[in-house]
């Protein structure tokens, strides 16, 4: 089997995995490119996509000395690199129950009171294959701004390459989840309209009208599906129905 | 890589007819929908589905002579990959309550609420807990919680209309029913949806919704579900143990046929063991890694419908597996993206999709295998040949992301699509300037195994939740339904085979005859190719490279 996406015919570049040469075409995905070399991926491998957060590689390329980091999935080989995937990496976390908490700063610190150790190195941005300030997000942990954290984090896959280079040891992605969760749940207001409608559904209120539907012929069903009324594209969160009956 | 020349020429018609079609959408004029007797000659002439030569009869097993995929059939029509008679079953390597097979969106639910009402949980999965499609999902999951305007009705006539009025009632009706107090749990649990500052979930329209109802974090909704399900299920390990890279290969029963739990395979020792259980839930998700017809997926690593296979072989009959779901829009260029999914959320916010001379052809919000199929139709020298050629000799057409801009203010493409606006990014291309090229892509299995409104299937004690199962979605999903059936039903999975236990108590000992028949039965139907099942991984290795890999067995010391 081949992923039926490879049609084009390019040049071979050497890449170093783990020390080891390999051959690959030049346009091709780290991972792709490793596929090329015969492996077929265990571990290191997921969405395929960029956002399951399974592969995160690093690597350096000829003539320089810094580390970089992406995503197999997503980067292109380069000429003479040498990459590792990280698949794993040991990462604290303190369990919690989120009922009994209030969504404060303090909870998170007590949960993590290494946060306090970081000592602002940015060597957690720079090996984030997301882009994410990471530091700047445990700078608005350590000063307990859970909203913060949540909307800097957010885009987070929790690959783990950012723990991977702490020098103080933190777990950055489980800091942020926790923030992230405890803001959703206690920060931010919750929707009255999804209690509403819980409690209608319970007290039976949609039983006869769907009931009904279930009981209808399919020429009927498609009578009513033809005829039923559509929200506007454009429309305002206001925008009400003119057939009200079942709303 | 950025948009060649070729195409940059290519986006100027874009361009050229984006104001006037933005002026339009304000005013409410949308380039007309199909009728409902419409769809049915677009899809009968351009669906994939209606390909001649693609399906054929099972010859053996509960559902014989259904005719579903040859992809699939080939899996059914094979022999375990396992000896039946070597694997010990009298010495279990696991013992639990309820095993859980699959670590996704369902399994995860099932897992907290099988915990929550008092079961000790094992899940064994194939590679890492949340290595699922739930986790790739990005626009959203449905519900009708907008009291004043929209209802379970509603939601229920859009899912019946979106698969062609042929889905399970009782199915449909629970998932409805159940949606809000699904949205509620999971922000209850934190899950960041995006939100009015008063705390009113924000919801757009999908494909085929009369309301809009789909509830959505950005355009990476199922990464955040599927975060905060898995954080959930680790604050309760004492109770939910996880089993990575151990994917199951063959369910057992006992001697009354009840379920008695399963063969896991573990991919790093190459042992086969037996984890003991009182009830099985399968939540393997889908097949989109078997690359039905040869297209590109958008599907996880992991898809390639183990929990069919298995299931199947112990006596659970599969429905509406003999339709597929393509994706209307796949990242068709730049190549190294390509299959990856472009979210049904842009065209919710109002993008349209245009041919190479930058005009509509089709409505942007049809039910996917209709969107698809015109799609598909514009883009075949068959049909109207009016695709967009790519360099590496493809074809697709344009989703005009730009024009969102323009409807709803400066900077939303970036704000409200962060996971595909990064990815494009990386390739030089910025999709809140320029538009993206897509083709319709391999993206969900309609149908599955045959369950209940309890997720229960025919064989006592085997529950199944999520895209492996059937009937909820006709023969064809609705955007933002799968979200909400794998939170739905892996939720009543988790509770129903927590209730089946303390009913029922143990298990008796397992055994796999059922699969000792099974084998012979494909040796009576005179299936003589040597197939194994289930596929546990797709193979993209090199064909050149796998030609010397000589070891077919255990030799010496190494394989």
């Amino acid at each position: 089997m081949t992923e039926p996406s490879e049609t084009t015919v390019d040049s071979l570049v050497p890449i170093f995995f783990m020390g080891k040469r390999y051959d690959v075409p030049a346009s091709l995905t780290i991972q792709k490119a490793l596929e090329y070399a015969g492996y077929q991926h265990i571990r290191g491998c997921g969405c395929r996509g960029g956002v399951c957060g399974a592969c995160g590689t690093v690597f350096r390329t000829p003539g320089s000395y810094k580390l970089q980091v992406g995503l197999a999935c997503q980067t292109v080989v380069q000429p003479g690199m040498h990459l590792m995937i990280l698949p794993f990496y040991p990462g604290n976390r303190s369990s919690f129950d989120i009922e009994q908490m209030n969504g404060t700063g303090g909870e998170l610190a007590a949960l993590y009171p290494e946060i306090f150790k970081c000592i602002g190195c940015n060597a957690c941005s720079q090996g984030c294959p997301m882009d994410i300030d990471v530091m700047h997000y445990m700078a608005q942990a350590i000063r307990g701004d859970l909203a913060g954290v949540a909307e800097t984090s957010f885009d987070c896959i929790m690959c783990g390459l950012c723990a991977s280079r702490c020098p103080a040891e933190e777990v950055q992605f489980n800091v942020a989840i926790l923030a992230r969760r405890l803001n959703a749940r206690h920060g931010i207001i919750r929707a009255e309209h999804l209690h509403e409608r819980v409690k209608e559904i319970d007290s039976g209120k949609f039983e006869e009208p769907l009931r009904n539907l279930m009981n209808k012929t399919t020429e009927e069903l498609k009578e009513l599906y033809k005829s039923r009324e559509s929200e506007p594209q454009m429309a305002e969160e206001d925008w009400t129905p003119e057939d009200s009956r079942y709303v | 890589m950025p948009y060649p020349e070729s195409l940059k020429k290519l986006i100027e018609k874009v361009v050229a007819t984006r104001s006037a079609r933005v002026e339009r959408k304000k005013n409410g004029q949308e380039f007309p929908p199909l009728k409902l007797e419409e769809r049915e000659p677009v899809l009968r002439n351009f669906h994939p589905d209606f390909i001649k030569g693609t399906r054929r009869s099972i010859k053996i097993g509960p559902s014989k002579g259904y005719a579903i995929s040859n992809e699939i059939v080939d899996l059914l029509e094979a022999k375990s990959r396992v000896n039946p008679y070597l694997v010990n079953l009298l010495d279990p390597d696991f013992e639990t309550d309820v095993l859980i097979i699959g670590a996704g969106g369902a399994g995860t639910a099932a897992a907290l609420l099988a915990a929550e009402n008092g079961a000790k949980v094992t899940i064994a999965t194939k590679l890492r807990h949340g290595d699922a499609n739930t986790m790739m999902a990005e626009g959203g999951i449905q519900a009708a919680d907008k009291v004043g305007k929209d209802s379970p009705y509603y939601h229920y006539l859009d899912i019946l209309g979106g698969g062609h009025f042929v889905n399970d009632p009782e199915l449909v009706y629970t998932m409805v029913k159940n949606a809000p107090d699904a949205l509620r749990w999971l922000e209850g649990m934190g899950t960041s949806f995006s939100k009015y500052e008063d705390g009113k979930m924000k919801t757009m329209h999908g494909g085929g919704t009369c309301r809009k109802r789909m509830h959505y974090a950005a355009d990476i909704t199922g990464a955040e579900i599927m975060k905060t399900i898995r954080d959930e299920a680790r604050n309760h390990e004492d109770m939910i143990n996880v089993i990575e890279f151990a994917p199951a290969v063959e369910i057992a029963l006992d001697d009354q046929g009840r379920c008695a739990g399963a063969v896991l395979y573990n991919l790093e020792t190459a042992e086969y063991q037996f984890v003991k259980a009182k009830a099985v839930i399968i939540a393997t998700g889908g097949s989109g890694r078997l690359h039905i017809q040869n297209f590109m997926t958008t599907n996880h690593y992991g898809a390639t419908a183990d929990g069919i296979v298995m299931a199947y072989r112990a006596g659970v009959p599969i429905s509406f597996l003999h339709t597929v779901q393509y994706h209307p829009t796949g990242v068709v260029f730049p190549e190294q993206a390509e299959g990856i999914l472009i979210t049904e959320k842009f065209r919710g916010a109002g993008a349209n999709v245009l041919n190479i001379h930058g005009e509509q052809f089709v409505y942007e919000r049809e039910p996917r295998d209709v969107e698809a199929a015109c799609i598909i139709r514009e883009c075949s020298p068959d049909g109207r040949g009016n695709g967009v050629p790519t360099p590496t000799g493809k074809f697709g057409v344009w989703l005009d992301s730009p024009m969102i801009e323009m409807l709803k203010g400066e900077g939303t493409v970036r704000k409200e699509f962060p996971g595909k606006h990064i990815l494009f990014r990386r390739f030089g291309i910025d999709i809140s300037v320029e538009p993206m090229l897509i083709h319709p892509t391999l993206h969900y299995q309609n149908g599955g195994l045959d369950i209940n409104n309890k997720c229960e299937t025919n064989v006592p004690g085997l529950y199944a939740a999520g895209e492996v199962a059937g009937g909820i979605h006709g023969e064809n999903r609705l955007m933002g339904n799968s979200l909400l059936d794998v939170i739905v039903f892996g939720r009543i999975a988790g509770a129903q085979a927590a209730e089946y236990i303390r009913e029922h108590g143990e298990s008796g000992t397992g055994n796999l005859d059922h699969v000792k028949h099974y084998n012979e039965e494909v040796e009576a139907a005179e299936i003589d190719e040597d197939r194994i099942a289930p596929m546990i991984l797709p193979d993209y290795s090199n064909p050149e490279v796998r030609k010397k890999q000589l070891t077919k067995d255990y030799f010496g010391t190494l394989s």
